[in-house]
């Protein structure tokens, strides 16, 4: 049985699309088959993300109402064999997909792979329920400004109350902490929330700090995924987060405004 | 106490008097119609049966009384029994009712709380007054989780959080509110009209708290008591903050 893991915030912008195609490169890296959903349905981005938008040809939608099989829709990543990704359909919108139809397209996927990631639209609306519905984890995906902690804190009570798992009554969803966009120097400006802060309003464990960096945007850019940057901030933190979701014992890094030695190396922006 | 005054070599007293307080649910009635009574109390009794089965109870025609509604009490005790319940006391009754309470051997009960006596001459302050107190007192609610942005709780007795109230959220009870843990939330204590109520937190930094329709808005709480542990009660329909 695959562990299916929703990547979800709330609000839009945080970087639940980079997250996603990060944490899914990362299990496939690791050696464990993984496919990643993108549930932003007519607002598709995690194929341009995952650089293979110019080889969809079936989508998520396609799948759910029959017209395509899951192996004629997932698109093998040119990165790692073991990463595949179930793109979303830009010309519908979520009212397109169905809970039956959903269920049953991770019920599949559930059979042959370790790992579901579910990239979470923006919102709380249906493409939002339903992507963290099945799920078995969650990576909440938080930026350190208010707006963005309150949204997460509304999603984390939707996820504790309208999951499957709630409404079998069967141990909740796990729920981890993602800090991105963090900047130390603006923390210590007094100008963002910092770790503490963010963990005082949310109690809930940090699963790991992603500093802003520019690193994201010219992955994002170039359709590489930023985990795969190994000299990158971002992509090492990624790497870090996957280890610690792995069960690797990894100290935290990028909370502190010292620029270790990559930070001096590249400039650590 | 009984076995230790055996257990005493010389001239062991046969009883003693002893001073105890007992919580009793009372039942304030506000209507004289004795169907309506029964339908509403029975409803009652049915949301917790086992609460309410032999539970004693002290009937209150006070209000009935300011009103000048005049009502049988021989005929409201019936009903009560009837219904399970058995009344041991009336307050607030005119000089017939307590003789009929009497007479059925139901004791006297004085009103000594000093809110409700206030009430009668003052006039009464904007917050609507619910039309039926119902001050009998349910379980109470215990939460161990965290209280989510967007998530409302209701509870019909007192409501204990274990756990933080997030922002963005509403906790009501009918009777009194704990939050072990920061209140960032809305909090309403009393919400039936139960003046007694209040609200205790280990951390205030509510968006508003409210007892029995009194409220204050985060920006009225002053800054000495934030993100101090505090309680909340009212003291003659003004909101009053302490720390504890």
């Amino acid at each position: 049985m695959a562990r299916i893991i929703v990547v979800t915030s709330g609000k839009g912008g945080v970087g639940k699309t980079t997250t996603s195609a990060a944490i899914a490169m990362g299990l496939a890296k690791k050696g464990h088959k993984t496919a990643v959903i993108d549930f932003d349905v007519g607002l598709r981005n995690l194929d341009l993300i995952m650089g293979c938008e110019r080889r969809v040809v079936y989508d998520f939608i396609n799948v759910i109402n029959g017209e395509a099989s899951l192996n004629q829709a997932l698109i093998k990543d040119k990165n790692c064999n073991l990463l595949y990704i179930l793109a979303a359909s830009q010309t519908r919108d979520k009212d397109a997909l169905s809970q039956e139809g959903v269920g049953k397209v991770l019920d599949d996927l559930s059979k042959d792979f370790k790992y579901i990631i579910c990239d979470s639209p923006a919102g709380i609306e249906r493409g939002a329920h339903l992507a963290m519905y099945f799920a078995d984890d969650a990576f909440v995906v938080t930026n350190p400004e208010v707006s963005s902690v309150r949204d997460s804190d509304r999603m984390l009570g939707i996820l504790s109350s309208k999951s499957r798992r709630a409404e079998q009554n069967k141990e909740p969803i796990k729920e981890y902490l993602l800090l991105t966009r963090y900047s130390p120097e603006r923390v210590k400006l007094g100008e963002m929330l910092s770790v503490e802060d963010v963990q005082e309003i949310l109690s809930l464990h940090l699963l790991g700090v992603v500093p802003e960096s520019k690193s994201v945007l010219n992955a994002s850019n170039s359709g590489i995924p930023v985990i795969l940057d190994e000299k990158s901030d971002a992509g090492q933190a990624y790497a870090d987060i996957v280890a610690r979701y792995l069960g690797e014992n990894k100290p935290h890094r990028f909370i502190d405004d010292k620029k270790g030695f990559f930070g001096k190396l590249f400039g650590g922006k | 106490m009984s076995k230790d005054a055996q257990k005493t070599p010389y001239n062991p007293p046969a009883l003693e008097f002893k001073s105890s307080t007992f919580s009793v649910p009372v039942l304030v009635i506000a209507s004289n119609d004795l169907l309506i009574i029964e339908q509403q109390l029975q409803a009652k009794v049915l949301l917790a049966p086992e609460f309410f089965k032999n539970s004693p109870l002290v009937l209150d025609v006070q209000e009935l009384n300011k009103q000048s509604v005049d009502v049988d009490v021989v005929a409201v005790i019936e009903v009560i029994r009837k219904l399970g319940l058995l009344p041991i006391g009336i307050r607030g009754g005119n000089a017939r009712q307590n003789e009929q309470a009497t007479t059925l051997g139901i004791p006297l009960h004085s009103i000594h709380t000093s809110s409700t006596t206030i009430d009668a001459k003052k006039p009464k302050t904007p917050t609507p007054e619910p039309e039926t107190k119902d001050l009998l007192q349910t379980g109470t609610t215990v939460i161990t989780h965290p209280i989510r942005s967007g998530q409302r709780v209701y509870a019909a007795g007192d409501l204990v959080i274990i756990a933080q109230v997030s922002a963005g959220t509403e906790i009501l009870a009918e009777g009194n509110i704990h939050v072990y843990g920061t209140l960032r939330g809305r909090a309403l204590a009393g919400v039936q009209g139960n003046t007694e109520a209040r609200i205790f937190c280990s951390d205030l930094q509510a968006e508003l708290i409210s007892i029995a329709g009194n409220y204050k808005i985060s920006e009225d709480l002053s800054q000495n008591i934030r993100n101090t542990p505090v309680q909340i009660y009212l003291d003659k329909q003004t909101l009053v903050i302490k720390e504890i």
